[in-house]
């Protein structure tokens, strides 16, 4: 027991709880806040730490108004706003920062704690992985340890960092129960800034030398697929992006609707069964979903458009999921549109005259053999497959065909769909993603950017649209097992993708498939997967109403749950107590009871009156615990009364 | 009575305990957010806000987290006081002016350790009790005594905001405590010691037939004690001078009603006798009270002291009617 005065002054000792919160909550913040912040915040939490350790006084008010006024002129020069994310972000780190300054009160530290809680959200602006949220976890304990520090006065850590543990896990429940039930909202509220989606990476709208292989300097994951049945073979995954049919001698867009135009769904003629697999889409801030050639069920919201692509209505801001089937042997678009035939069949004039003359050459040849025979010029002809190709000029089909030939699988993929346009043959550049990495833990197939690929279709008539990788005819590896193998060792290429050690292989493969949970489960759990799991739950259908009182229900069963685990009971009797409650048990069974009232003297003279043989030992008795209850007494005489308990005489039996 | 009032005296269930010990039961147990627990509550909802615009799966998971928390530290709040047991002993006797600190015994017969209870009398400062599981403590809840008489503080509030302060519990025991507060003593110089045994306590006070000598006058001397003519004498401003009279053989201290200003307040009469018997008990001189309907012949000693100060206290008061 302890007793201390009341004060609202914020205690010594308590200040460095604060700024330890201070600093968890704003340090995974320096990864994007300009220098000087971070430099300003570290200098800020310093300082105060050193006035800490000296006792020294706080600096006077007006230097700190004067000092919170430079920072917001400062952020409003970097971020050109004050509003925003990022800004918002920086403004409440530089309060934080700045706030233990002008801590003297208790209520000043109530303010840090509630910014530092405030702050633990931000971060997930960022990121929402595994770490972070593990962190930011430890970070909400501390700040919760800090409460406890603030209110329950100075105790040891342990005992602090104890009370913060069983405080929350007491409300993981109350988590999990607002987790599943809370009516799921998707946003936005109102406009997003327009920094909000800023970082997203992926394949982009249009393919020159270079941007697949920039990409693929990426390990990062694009999408997980898991298939229904069997996962198929390595070489036929080809998975659709973009599809490019404008070329201007060094770039392929996709072409621009025309007016009026809409595409119209492909005629597909499948002989295979069709495989049916979900995908999980990281956020690329594009409308393309990545299917695998060739969709025959597309997921809600979603079409195909002008080159056979999936296309949702938005672009992907979120991660998502998405269903899929499609058919890996197929024929389609038999009969293609005079149009989009006559769009794959343009080339800008004049350029590359060698490429031209060479394609011109073949012009006699059936279709099928002018394909074999720019194949087979890249298979015999010392083409090198290489992730740092040298630079093309102007005419850059000319120079990577007879002069360089050596690049990656764009500049394959364009000089293929150029060679046959020039022949006359209708082709067009796919881009995607090819092949995936099937993870044992999960069984997920993992694609990653270092997956990314470019792709030539051809249109043959009676055939449709036919997929030729010009890739595969000069590095067969790329596409039977993956980037890693096909690329000689020099080439940079992410560390995740070329792991060789078999346990290094596995820790990825186990980090990943419990980063694929955590996203499906934790950052996926949107409007759609909560009706999902309501209905496993029994709730079909549950309009908010119904949510809401579910909800209600739910938080009351739980907190009443917490409330009967927590109570104060199990009533921890003194040794003393329990020896005379015993003692008095004792002597009831010699039908002498005491009532509550009774005072352990006059028990014992009431004793000696109706029982006299017990009269010693109830007065030995009584002036022992009279003794251990209120004077001054050792433990040995608990014994003493511990004995007595044991010297009452069984009673003897009634005869009737 | 307001219906305010009435409200309050049904929810607060004003009006002593007339049980020992007093436990804190449920019913007793009133718990509202604080401040605090306002202010988080604002930034849980601005946070949720956020997590909604951006839709921040993590976010929703913190926002939830953190009101779970919430909701478990008002159960914690709550059980910081549940099933204390609170036992008044007697609180010792202070002067006027001092501070009386009434001692509560606080029983924790429960297996939770309990933090940060504060108990105050209404408008008085608080004391701070931890008590781990099992345990009991004495607190020794203050009041200043600013008059003499018999104190009755009225009601305790015990209020706890452990463990995370964003609610506040509290309970209004009013267990029967009552200490009693001398008069404030002021100090003057004793009056002369007289002989006899009185018979009359309106007349034939100690000390006033035989002329002693002269000494400065105090407050506590009778006008007509002062001595005109020596200060007729003296020019200067200096204090007046009064008579001093021996007493008989036997020399009695007392400390008499009658020998204090007659014209003065009662209360400053008392704080004479308060403040003479403080000097006498200091100079172990044997003394006698004698106030308007009590005497207590001249003794030295704990209990002369203790009976002498708690007529002071109670002087004039019904409860002194029905003493001695």
């Amino acid at each position: 027991m302890t007793t201390r005065s009341a004060a609202a002054d914020l205690e010594h000792g308590a200040t460095p709880w604060l700024l330890v919160a201070a600093l968890a909550t704003t340090a995974p913040h320096v990864e994007h806040l300009p220098t000087w912040l971070s430099l300003l915040t570290g200098g800020a939490l310093a300082w105060r730490t050193w006035l800490w350790h000296r006792r020294g006084r706080l600096p006077h008010r007006a230097w700190l108004a004067l000092l919170v006024a430079a920072c917001l002129g400062g952020i409003g020069w970097q971020y050109r706003t004050l509003f925003g994310r990022d800004a918002g972000v920086a403004l409440l780190v530089v309060f934080m920062a700045l706030k233990p300054l002008e801590m003297g009160s208790r209520r000043d530290a109530l303010v840090v704690v509630m910014l530092g809680y405030f702050l633990l959200l931000t971060h997930y602006f960022y990121s929402q992985s595994i770490p972070t949220g593990g962190w930011l976890l430890l970070a909400t304990g501390w700040l919760t340890a800090t409460l406890i520090r603030l209110y329950g006065g100075a105790q040891p850590l342990p005992q602090i960092a104890r009370q913060a543990l069983v405080l929350l896990a007491q409300s993981l429940p109350f988590m999990l129960v607002l987790y599943l039930l809370f009516p799921r909202i998707s946003g936005p509220l109102w406009g997003l800034p327009q920094d909000a989606h800023a970082g997203l990476s992926g394949l982009s709208d249009r393919l020159a030398p270079g941007s697949i292989s920039h990409l693929i300097q990426s390990g990062a994951i694009a999408f997980r697929s898991h298939f229904v049945g069997e996962v198929p073979e390595h070489a036929s995954l080809y998975w659709r992006g973009p599809v490019f049919d404008e070329y201007d001698g060094l770039t392929w867009r996709a072409r621009s609707a025309p007016a009026g135009e809409r595409p119209v769904p492909p005629a597909i003629d499948a002989s295979a069964p069709a495989q049916a697999y979900t995908t999980i889409l990281e956020a690329h801030n594009q409308r393309w979903l990545l299917a695998l050639d060739m969709p025959t069920t597309l997921p809600a919201d979603s079409a195909f458009g002008f080159g056979l692509e999936v296309l949702a209505r938005e672009p992907l801001r979120a991660r998502a999921r998405f269903g899929f089937s499609s058919v890996l042997a197929y024929r389609v678009n038999q009969r293609e549109s005079p149009a989009v035939l006559q769009r794959a069949l343009r080339l800008p004039a004049q350029i590359n005259p060698r490429a031209r003359a060479l394609a011109a050459s073949w012009q006699a040849l059936p279709p099928e053999r002018i394909a074999e025979a720019a194949l087979t010029l890249f298979r015999r002809e010392n083409f090198v497959y290489t992730l740092r190709p040298p630079l093309l000029g102007a005419n850059a089909m000319d120079d990577f065909l007879f002069v360089t030939r050596s690049g990656f699988c764009e500049h394959y993929a364009s000089a293929f769909v150029f060679l046959m346009r020039a022949a006359g043959v209708p082709a067009r550049v796919v881009a995607g993603y090819q092949g995936g990495e099937i993870n044992p833990v999960d069984g997920y197939l993992t694609v990653r950017q270092s997956d990314a690929h470019a792709w030539s279709e051809i249109w043959l008539a009676g055939q449709g649209w036919v997929r030729v990788d010009p890739t595969a005819a000069v590095a067969p590896s790329r596409v039977e097992q993956g980037i890693a193998a096909a690329l000689p060792d020099g080439d940079p290429l992410p560390v995740v993708v070329r792991l060789d050690a078999d346990w290094a292989r596995q820790l990825r493969n186990r980090w990943e498939a419990a980063n694929n949970a955590w996203n499906q489960w934790v950052l996926g759990y949107n409007p759609q997967r909560q009706r999902e799991v309501l209905s496993r739950l029994g709730l079909r259908q549950p309009d908010w109403q119904e949510m809401t009182a579910a909800l209600a229900i739910f938080s009351a069963l739980t907190l009443a749950a917490v409330t009967w685990w927590t109570l104060p009971r199990g009533r921890r009797r003194d040794p003393v107590e329990r020896a005379w409650q015993g003692f008095c048990a004792g002597l009831a069974r010699h039908g002498i009871n005491r009532p509550a009232w009774e005072g352990p003297l006059d028990f014992a003279g009431r004793v000696a009156r109706e029982k006299p043989e017990l009269a010693a030992l109830a007065a030995a008795a009584a002036s022992q615990y009279a003794e251990l209850r209120y004077g001054l007494a050792d433990a040995g005489q608990l014994q003493h009364l511990q004995e007595c308990v044991r010297r009452i005489p069984k009673p003897r039996r009634r005869t009737i | 009575m307001r219906p305010f009032a009435l409200v309050q005296r049904w929810l607060f269930r004003l009006g002593r305990d007339e049980e020992l010990p007093i436990v804190l039961s449920q019913r007793r147990i009133f718990i509202v957010p604080s401040a605090a627990g306002l202010l988080y509550a604002a930034v849980l909802l601005v946070m949720a806000v956020g997590a909604i615009n951006y839709n921040l799966s993590l976010g929703h998971a913190l926002i939830f987290l953190l009101a779970g928390l919430g909701l478990v530290g008002m159960v914690h709040t709550f059980n910081n006081l549940f099933g204390l047991r609170l036992l008044p002993a007697p609180c010792a006797a202070v002067f006027a002016g001092e501070t009386a600190r009434f001692p509560l015994l606080v029983e924790n017969p429960r297996r939770l350790s309990r933090r940060a209870l504060e108990f105050a009398f209404t408008g008085q400062p608080a004391a701070i009790l931890d008590l781990a599981a099992g345990s009991s403590a004495t607190v020794a809840i203050p009041f200043v005594a600013s008059r003499r008489g018999r104190l009755d503080p009225g009601r305790i509030t015990l209020s706890t905001r452990y463990p995370l302060g964003l609610f506040r519990a509290w309970s209004y025991p009013h267990p029967p405590f009552s200490c009693l507060v001398y008069p404030r003593p002021l100090r003057t110089p004793l009056p002369a010691a007289s002989s006899g045994q009185q018979t009359d306590s309106r007349h034939g006070v100690n000390g006033r037939e035989d002329f002693a000598g002269l000494r400065t006058r105090q407050i506590s001397d009778p006008t007509r004690h002062i001595a005109w003519r020596a200060v007729a004498r003296r020019t200067d401003d200096q204090p007046l001078l009064v008579k001093q009279f021996a007493g008989g053989a036997s020399d009695e201290l007392w400390l008499d009603w009658s020998l204090t200003p007659a014209d003065a307040d009662p209360e400053l009469r008392l704080s004479i006798l308060a403040g003479w018997l403080q000097i006498a008990e200091e100079r172990h001189l044997p003394y006698g009270l004698s106030l308007p309907g009590s005497h207590f012949p001249p003794a030295l000693g704990d209990a002369q002291r203790r009976r002498c100060l708690r007529a002071l206290a109670l002087f004039g008061t019904s409860e002194a009617a029905g003493d001695d």
